[in-house]
């Protein structure tokens, strides 16, 4: 029997605000020493009470807008009860029954087609602290304790765990575009739990859900997420059920573990949170926000597609982050006021081909490279109007990333300005030529491939700096002139 | 509406309390009245009234997103049992949360 995988994700995502999600704390923990950005409120001692951020709010209404979700005229929060000890308050204010946006959808791209996966909704809460491990007690810093965090839920929409990984991206790259996250997922500001079933292809009804946690990366959510639907179809094929529970992604095992709680199935208790009041969102506030969206990258690469003429796939390539979004703009505006222009399909031919080999290479971002997009331009425009080849230009450009120094400067320091003067050039041709009587006759019995050798070893000659076209048609010409010399 | 005992032992666990059985007979006659009242009032027609999870009618209390100080560690560790290295220390839990 044939078997198909369900996958839904929640994913939490920190908001980038200054400060905490109900106090001022400084909401930036990561490096501060423990326990120093926290209050009585993110504390949860008696008598203190939370006030809403502005800030975190807009946030996810943007964020919901950018998924496509409709924003509640009225929302609030509602107290979720839990006891453990990363909760201060042994509970967690969230929102419940009313989340601040639902009901949207995201497009990924499967195979070529556009595919939605809906958005069950995105609602509002407040992060925990943080426990360590040490000696068989744990350490408690509740700095994290508070910091504004959205879930992001989606529907079982999900097929596959590529199409997972396709949707992770594409939400990481929206909450990057809107600047509402880092995304980081290595640093826990985006965290993913799964719910996985399988069914028999063709049945309507869906099997028993797992929920799968502790992935903390791109690939181990693959990896997870691939065990676990082949552990389930295991069980199934051999005639048993698989248990409704909650497993662990064991990175070094490769495996989920059952992780079954000493307290019976989870009781959150949810109430609405007495110490704030609700919201009305005016319609007018969310219209300003959805104003101010920036660009989103599905809307950029049509943009792209349409007035630069790429393919969707460079196109994807470049949407895919925001800042080499941005730096490829800024090159295609310098690239059409230089003169001879350069057009928009070579920078993304360049950036998509050489830049991201070395970023892969160099393991840097557009950021870090040290090119900016003027640098890239003004190479361009050096092969444009024949100052240099396309080879030399591809070691320029190394260049110009390790020492910084301007792509004309290196030209002219190197002496590698490209050689096209016939008469120069059809001297160097003449002489390989007679270096290598045996290609030569092997051409001239049919073998015209060897053109290509004999190409080489001119650009071997002239170290790379050749007009290829030129060269191409003096050894052409000198060819044939022999052959018809021997005739 | 009569609580059973295992309802009791449950709520309690919830509330991390440990109750004697003859506090467990009393509250599971208290926590039942406190349930048969609110049993009372689900029989009024409330269908037209919104539901109301707070008596002050404010809407919208919001703080501008800015940074205030926070305590000094030691204060916030001053009525810790057990404090190391500007951690609070608790004993090892192993069930996990999101």
């Amino acid at each position: 029997m044939e078997y198909e995988a369900i996958i839904g994700l929640e994913v939490h995502v920190q908001l980038l605000t200054r400060s905490k999600m109900f106090c001022g704390c400084d909401a930036n923990y990561q490096d501060a020493p423990p326990n120093t950005h926290v209050c009585p409120v993110c504390l949860g001692l008696p008598g203190a009470l939370p006030v809403i951020n502005r800030r975190a709010v807009e946030y996810t209404i943007m964020t919901g807008l950018a998924l496509n979700c409709q924003i509640a005229q009225v929302t609030k929060w509602d107290r979720k009860n839990y006891h453990y000890p990363d909760l201060p308050k042994d509970y967690q204010i969230s929102q419940y029954d009313l989340p601040l946006t639902a009901n949207g959808y995201l497009t990924i791209d499967v195979d070529g087609r556009p595919k939605r996966i809906g958005i069950r909704r995105v609602h509002l809460e407040e992060d925990t602290g943080r426990l360590y491990h040490v000696d068989g007690r744990a350490l408690v810093d509740y700095n994290r304790s508070g910091v504004p965090l959205i879930e992001i839920v989606s529907e079982p929409d999900i097929r596959s765990p590529e199409e997972a990984r396709l949707y992770l991206q594409k939400l990481r790259t929206i909450v990057r575009y809107l600047g509402v996250s880092s995304g980081d997922m290595e640093a826990g500001a985006l965290r993913v739990d799964a719910n996985v079933s399988v069914r028999p292809v063709g049945q309507e009804t869906f099997g028993t859900q797992v929920e799968v946690k502790n992935m903390n990366s791109f690939r181990s959510v693959k990896l997870a997420l691939e065990y676990e639907i082949e552990r389930q179809i295991g069980v199934l094929k051999a005639g048993g059920t698989v248990v409704r529970e909650t497993r662990g992604w064991v990175e070094s095992e490769g495996r989920t573990v059952s992780q079954r709680s000493k307290e019976e199935a989870h009781d959150y208790r949810y109430f609405p949170e007495p110490d704030l009041p609700p919201l009305e969102i005016a319609p007018a506030w969310v219209e300003a926000l959805r104003k101010a969206l920036p660009e989103l990258p599905d809307e950029k690469a049509v943009r792209y597609r349409r007035e630069y003429g790429l393919s969707s796939y460079d196109a994807g390539l470049i949407v895919a982050d925001r800042h080499v979004a941005e730096w490829y703009e800024q090159a295609v505006a310098l690239g059409a006021q230089a003169r001879p222009a350069v057009p928009p399909k070579t920078l993304a031919n360049w950036l998509t081909g050489e830049i991201f080999r070395l970023m892969h290479e160099r393991d840097q971002d557009i950021e870090s490279l040290n090119l900016s997009p003027a640098a890239l331009v003004e190479l361009l425009g050096l092969v444009a109007d024949g100052t240099i080849n396309n080879n030399v230009a591809k070691s320029v450009l190394r260049d110009v990333i390790e020492s910084g120094t301007p792509p004309a400067q290196i030209v002219e320091e190197r002496g590698l300005r490209q050689i096209s003067d016939e008469a120069q050039l059809a001297h160097i041709v003449a002489r390989v030529l007679d270096q290598h009587p045996d290609e030569v006759q092997a051409y001239l019995n049919g073998r015209e491939q060897v053109a290509k050798w004999l190409m080489g070893q001119v650009m071997r000659a002239t170290r790379g700096k050749a007009n290829p076209k030129v060269v191409m048609s003096l050894l052409t010409q000198q060819l044939e002139a022999r052959r018809s010399s021997q005739e | 509406m009569r609580l059973s005992l295992a309802d009791v032992e449950h709520i309690a666990q919830l509330a991390r309390l440990e109750l004697s059985p003859e506090e467990k007979e009393l509250f599971r006659e208290q926590l039942s009245a406190i349930l048969d009242h609110a049993a009372r009032l689900q029989e009024l027609d409330t269908e037209a009234i919104p539901p109301t999870a707070q008596v002050i009618e404010w809407r919208n209390v919001m703080r501008e997103d800015q940074v205030t100080p926070s305590l000094a560690q030691e204060e916030v560790l001053a009525n810790a049992p057990e404090a190391r290295e500007g951690y609070f220390v608790v004993p090892t839990v192993l069930e996990d949360h999101a």
